[in-house]
């Protein structure tokens, strides 16, 4: 099932250059080019191949590697191929694995930020509603779920790290440093978690308030259960449900590449990759990220699902 | 039969003492009011009863006349996990035991929870936590008050589902809530209140939500129980049929208010206020004779922000104009002895009622 799906999904990639009229060839050799090296460099990427020739071609190459040839020149694609990109003359693979560290380190650091912050001051907020606190946090909450990642991450840029210099901007791998790189990351973390602690925290009091009625609730008080437990063992576990849901399609949406946060701190992981490179036409890099967001949105659903199933009994019989 | 009461003046209003009673609950001018954007909803506006042990009290009305409010009132419901601004506001006295619970420390209040007074509820699916055994819910319930291993508490889980005649219940213990039916599903509400040997049992509505065969077994089941462990019970139900057998007293509210009490069998043999004739009315009976309509009571409940004044029944009582000088409509009536332990409040004289209720309504019954 999971492999239909990428299957599917990566073949309509293959077809929207061909819809939009972008002649990919032409791309690659430039405006001057002349038909015949056109002609060349289509052939080398196997363009004129039907669809399904190609698709074949490219998940090949994952397990085998992939040689280009056409137009008198060869191209060879180690495997893992996911495919070559003539723009910058290197295979597509070592792009990703650099890339892709730093967008999983992005995604996962913000998400237990966001998932701290945020489930803390929904829960707190249905205890208290309608209290200052709550109107308060509701509002924060307001902002940051309708302020831009552009606006808020420039703005923390200016404050932390230009303005009061305790910060600096600059990636550094956590194989080279381990405070450098937590250094570098701490913001994008910041910004890219206000965002989705915002929602987080709307969503986990809006569920736990509606948890809170619950006749289940009434009966683990009947019990003689002290509210804090009541509130953790018995309303909080409900409250999870919905919060999987959404951390599942957002963990996966995110290791995609998180293209705005990635941007405005110059992180180099998967979103400025794929951004460069529909700047550039660069079809290789597209497909080849394309690839992976697919896989991660699949598989962090698929953790949801098993996650679910271990938290609602009642999952595990369908 | 219980004493429900020693002196007509403690029935009904405020006593203005706190002694503590005989009684083993005793229940004072409780009132429960919930501030709401409309006004102030008046659920239960000045109730008194009494209950011995080993007693069982029905407790009758329609939708929103105060029962179930009662009853978590009592079980202090309304002001555990109570958040926001808005509060219930709760005042009276009820007496569990020699202890006044409105007053009482709340975490005192939580520990008799559970083991000296525990409730069934209406639908035992929306009762139990979805995500946990039943096993797991019944240990819960014993361990919070008995300090006991996982293993030992897990046999007394299994031991109550046993003893409320769930098949298997070595197995069953491990199940959840929805791998069971209904029925079986109130048996394990059942078994989770009575796991402590609560003193005081408050079943609210307990068979309302369950197929019709299975509620006779549930309230036989009750019954038992009760005559095993002693317990004071307070059977809440908007269905006669099911307090008939039952109870040894019954309670009629309406609009938030006691409009009659007494033995059952008075109630049910010699009613003496127009609400409980039309309950009777409404009733199902396999006993009648010929198929004949059932007889409703007109109109809807009263607004429990706005009660009509005099009598919240006059708008919906066929008698209303009997009482002379529009009194019905002015002045509440009190509760007044009209027999050994029987109260009703009604403006008619107690000959009028005799006479209507032998003339007019007993005959159609």
């Amino acid at each position: 099932m999971l492999v239909v799906i990428v299957m599917v999904v990566f073949s309509i990639f293959f077809l929207i250059p061909k819809w939009a009229g972008v002649d990919i060839a032409a791309s690659f050799v430039g405006k001057q080019a002349d038909p015949a090296s056109i002609k060349a460099v289509g052939e080398k990427l196997g363009l004129g191949d039907p669809i399904y020739a190609q698709v074949w071609e490219f998940f090949r190459g994952i397990f085998v590697g992939r040689t280009y040839s056409g137009g008198g020149d060869v191209t060879e694609c180690a495997a893992p191929c996911f495919g070559y990109s003539f723009r910058s003359e290197q295979a597509i693979w070592p792009v990703l694995t650099d890339r892709f560290p730093v967008t999983l380190g992005l995604a996962l650091g913000a998400a237990v930020l966001w998932l701290i912050f945020g489930l803390a001051a929904g829960v707190l907020s249905a205890l208290k509603r309608g209290t200052l606190w709550d109107r308060g946090a509701m509002i924060v909450a307001l902002a940051g779920v309708s302020l831009p990642i552009y606006f808020t991450g420039l703005l923390s840029l200016a404050a932390f790290s230009y303005g009061l210099g305790w910060l600096d901007a600059q990636y550094v791998p956590l194989s080279d440093s381990f405070t450098g790189w937590l250094g570098g990351m701490i913001l994008p973390w910041i910004t890219l978690a206000f965002l989705y602690a915002a929602m987080y925290a709307r969503i986990t009091r809006a569920t736990m308030m509606e948890i809170l009625g619950e006749d289940y609730i009434r009966t683990a008080r009947a019990k003689g259960l002290r509210e804090g437990v009541v509130i953790r063992k018995h309303a909080m576990r409900s409250t999870m449900t919905p919060i999987l849901t959404m951390l599942g399609m957002d963990l996966g949406a995110l290791i995609g590449g998180a293209i705005l946060t990635e941007t405005t701190f110059s992180l180099p992981g998967l979103g400025q990759a794929v951004l460069n490179a529909i700047k550039n036409q660069d079809l290789p890099v597209i497909l080849g990220v394309t690839l992976i967001t697919s896989l991660a949105v699949l598989i962090a659903n698929l953790v949801v699902d098993v996650l679910y199933a271990v938290i609602d009994p009642r999952v595990r019989l369908a | 039969m219980t004493e429900l009461s020693k002196s007509g003046a403690a029935v009904g209003e405020p006593t203005g003492t706190s002694s503590a009673p005989t009684a083993f609950l005793e229940v004072r001018d409780l009132k429960v009011h919930f501030p709401t954007d409309d006004g102030l909803v008046k659920s239960v506006d000045g109730l008194s009863f009494q209950l011995e042990k080993g007693k069982t009290l029905g407790i009758v009305g329609e939708s929103g006349s105060g029962k179930s409010v009662t009853s978590l009132g009592i079980m202090g419901l309304h002001t555990a996990g109570q958040y926001g601004k808005r509060k219930a506001q709760i005042s009276g006295e009820i007496w569990l035991d020699g202890t006044e619970l409105l007053s009482a420390d709340p975490d005192h209040v939580r520990k008799l929870r559970g083991r000296e007074m525990a409730m069934i509820f209406q639908d035992p699916l929306s009762a139990l936590h979805p995500y946990y055994t039943i096993g797991q819910q019944i240990v819960e319930a014993y361990r919070i008050h008995h300090p006991v291993d996982k293993k030992t508490a897990k046999r007394r889980a299994v031991e109550m589902l046993d003893r409320v005649g769930i098949p298997q219940p070595d197995k069953r213990v491990d199940n959840y809530p929805h791998e069971f039916s209904g029925g079986m599903r109130q048996r394990a509400m059942i078994a989770m209140s009575l796991v402590n040997n609560p003193e005081l049992l408050i079943a609210d509505e307990p068979t309302t939500a369950l197929d019709v065969t299975v509620q006779a077994q549930i309230l036989d089941l009750i019954r038992d129980l009760q005559k095993e462990f002693g317990s004071a019970v307070i059977i809440i139900t908007h269905d006669l049929g099911v307090v008939a057998e039952l109870a040894d007293d019954l309670l009629v509210m309406y609009g938030g208010r006691c409009v009659e009490r007494g033995p059952a069998e008075k109630v049910f043999y010699e009613p003496r206020h127009p609400y409980t004739w039309g309950l009777l009315g409404s009733m199902p009976r396999l006993d009648r004779e010929q198929q004949e309509r059932l007889i409703p009571v007109k109109g809807s409940p009263p607004s429990l922000i706005n009660l009509p004044s005099g009598c919240a029944f006059n708008p919906r009582c066929p008698y209303a104009d009997v009482p002379k000088d529009d009194v019905t409509r002015t002045v509440r009536p009190d509760l007044t002895e009209v027999g050994s332990k029987h109260w009703a409040a009604c403006h008619m004289s107690q000959e009028q009622r005799e006479r209507i209720w032998t003339e007019e309504i007993a005959p159609k019954l």
